[in-house]
């Protein structure tokens, strides 16, 4: 289920600027990848051209590839919309959609994949919730909207709708930033079960976060503001929290800038 | 909102002077905004009284039933008037020009929100809105001399397939209310176009993303994301349009063939609507008697339109709730 990505030479454009520069990095399954760096880094940016979501903002294009066990994820006979059914995202702000039921809001994906069986789309749903710890806590409301959950309920709501069609990776856009402390935690217990299911990379501006949850850490940096962010280093989680080879990732998460 | 975390001065509302100083410069100013208030709810007020006050006398004098007579005969001294051919007419036209332009102006504001290059959308949305720019007479004249013409065919070949169903049954007429309700769409496409581009331009970036992630098609992203969040946009939307199909007079007037004394349930018979009744009896205000029937027209018109209108208010309303 789960898959590698292999990054290779890629530029990111948006329109004629260049927000990230020359990303070469592979991502093992099974896994938990952190980006951290400061704002503006193109963390972001780069995680959206992992599932092609970077395409969706006007201009926005790619130069390099982006390998998905093996297959480039750029390669001309590849339809977009495909692979966004295998690379799932979660984002920043759990967004839900608010006219939609818990039920059709986990049940969405599936429909769009043509699921209208009720049984299949019930056992899916409560599978979906259970995988993202929400179920015992939602199951006697299902027909009500999503959009009266609390936020971090949301937010698990909104994994339990990534991860309903199965992907084989599982983007998440710093899932936590809008959470409180107790919301977080759930969502990163949430995480490591799932890993053993998924690959996943995750954007986090809170370096406690990426140590407790990720097994591998990647560091992005720019140069100067305007110029395009460019991967400083990657490594073992323990190893760039303890030995950093860069000096730059040292200052970062030593709390000396950013 | 605001109530729920704290209670402070400024929350009290307009309704008291908490926040006045007494100065000129305030003083003028709310007795300014409490003024025109007052005069806009008078004036409404006003209007409704007048036309009550008109139309009783020739209702008390009315020798057939006003709501289900379908007689209109308002010469001296017997007075014999109902609208019910009138309120079918005038609903029936309405309701299939709505199911024209509906459609087209949900199509045409999908498209300039979400599939037109933005350097072509703008020029396009001014292009839509330069149709409520054309008076309702060109519209009435360009329907009767071109139009009229190119729905002959089509209205033959409905009657030819659907005959049998009395809504298209066929009938020799040559304006008839097929013909005054496409041009009905036309002039009530750019509102209802203009209001629909607006609330599927404020669906949440979040919400189309959502979708997309998801592996939705631009299509599926639409139906997923961008229907649901503007349906209640739409719905008042058309409800506003509705109303100014209602009322429209001079280009109804215009098109449809008078066929009094007869009637038919089908769309391609002629007619009158409220308003085309009023504007071709002007000859016969000469009476108060008579003149008041057809403002006892003119009032069931008011409060069809009002209700119209009521219940885009309150559609809008509901939209507040689901934005919170």
């Amino acid at each position: 289920m789960a898959q590698r990505i292999d990054v290779k030479d890629l530029n990111v454009y948006y329109g004629a600027f260049k927000a990230v520069e020359d990303v070469s990095m592979s991502i093992e399954p099974r896994t938990v990848t952190a980006f951290i760096g400061p704002s503006g880094c193109g963390k972001s940016t780069f995680l959206r051209t992992l599932n092609r979501m970077h395409e969706v903002i006007a201009g926005g294009r790619v130069e390099g590839t982006v390998a998905l066990n093996g297959r480039d994820l750029y390669s001309k006979d590849i339809d977009p919309v495909a692979v966004r059914r295998t690379v799932g995202m979660v984002f920043q702000r759990p967004n839900p959609f608010p006219t939609m039921s818990i039920f059709d809001n986990v049940a969405a994906g599936l429909r769009l994949n043509g699921v209208k069986t009720k049984a299949v789309l019930a056992e899916a749903v409560e599978r979906s919730l259970k995988g993202a710890n929400l179920w015992n806590e939602v199951k006697d409301r299902l027909d009500k909207p999503g959009a009266g959950l609390s936020g971090g309920q949301q937010q698990r709501l909104c994994i339990a709708r990534a991860i309903a069609v199965e992907p084989q990776v599982l983007l998440m856009d710093e899932p936590c930033s809008a959470l409180d402390p107790i919301s977080t935690l759930a969502i990163e217990d949430l995480i490591d079960e799932i890993k053993q299911q998924y690959t996943i990379v995750i954007v986090t501006h809170n370096m406690q976060q990426a140590a407790r949850v990720s097994d591998r850490t990647a560091f992005f940096n720019l140069a100067a503001t305007g110029k395009p962010g460019r991967l400083i280093e990657m490594g073992d989680t323990a190893k760039i929290f303890s030995n950093p080879t860069e000096k730059a990732t040292e200052d970062y998460i030593s709390g000396r800038f950013g | 909102m605001t109530s729920i975390t704290g209670h402070s001065e400024a929350d009290a509302g307009p309704s008291g002077d908490m926040a006045a100083t007494g100065r000129v410069g305030d003083r003028v100013f709310s007795a300014l905004a409490t003024g025109s208030g007052v005069f806009v709810v008078s004036l409404i007020g006003l209007v409704a009284a007048f036309l009550l006050a008109q139309a009783v006398p020739s209702l008390m004098d009315n020798k057939a039933s006003f709501l289900t007579s379908r007689e209109w005969q308002v010469s001296a001294g017997d007075l014999r008037f109902g609208i019910a051919d009138l309120l079918w007419v005038t609903v029936i036209s309405s309701v299939i020009a709505m199911a024209i332009a509906v459609p087209i102006a949900i199509g045409v504001a999908l498209f300039l929100t979400q599939y037109a290059p933005r350097r072509l959308a703008r020029p396009f949305a001014s292009l839509i809105d330069l149709l409520a720019a054309v008076p309702s007479i060109v519209y009435g004249i360009w329907g009767y001399f071109v139009l009229r013409d190119f729905v002959q065919p089509v209205q033959t070949f409905v009657e030819s397939a659907l005959g049998w169903f009395p809504l298209f049954a066929p009938l020799t007429v040559s304006g008839t209310i097929f013909l005054a309700s496409i041009v009905l769409a036309i002039m009530i496409l750019p509102i209802i176009t203009a209001i629909s581009r607006e609330v599927f331009d404020q669906t949440p970036a979040a919400h189309k993303e959502a979708a997309l992630a998801l592996g939705a098609t631009r299509w599926e992203m639409v139906r997923t994301a961008v229907l649901p969040f503007g349906k209640p946009g739409v719905i008042s939307a058309s409800m506003l349009g509705l109303g100014r199909a209602l009322g429209e007079t001079i280009a109804v007037t215009l098109l449809l063939s008078v066929t009094r004394g007869t009637f038919s349930w089908s769309a391609f018979a002629g007619g009158e609507t409220f308003a085309s009744r009023i504007a071709n009896g002007s000859a016969e205000f000469d009476t108060p008697l008579k003149t008041g029937a057809y403002i006892a027209a003119g009032l069931v018109l008011f409060v069809l339109t009002f209700a119209v209108n009521a219940v885009a208010r309150i559609v809008i309303e509901r939209r507040k709730a689901f934005s919170e």
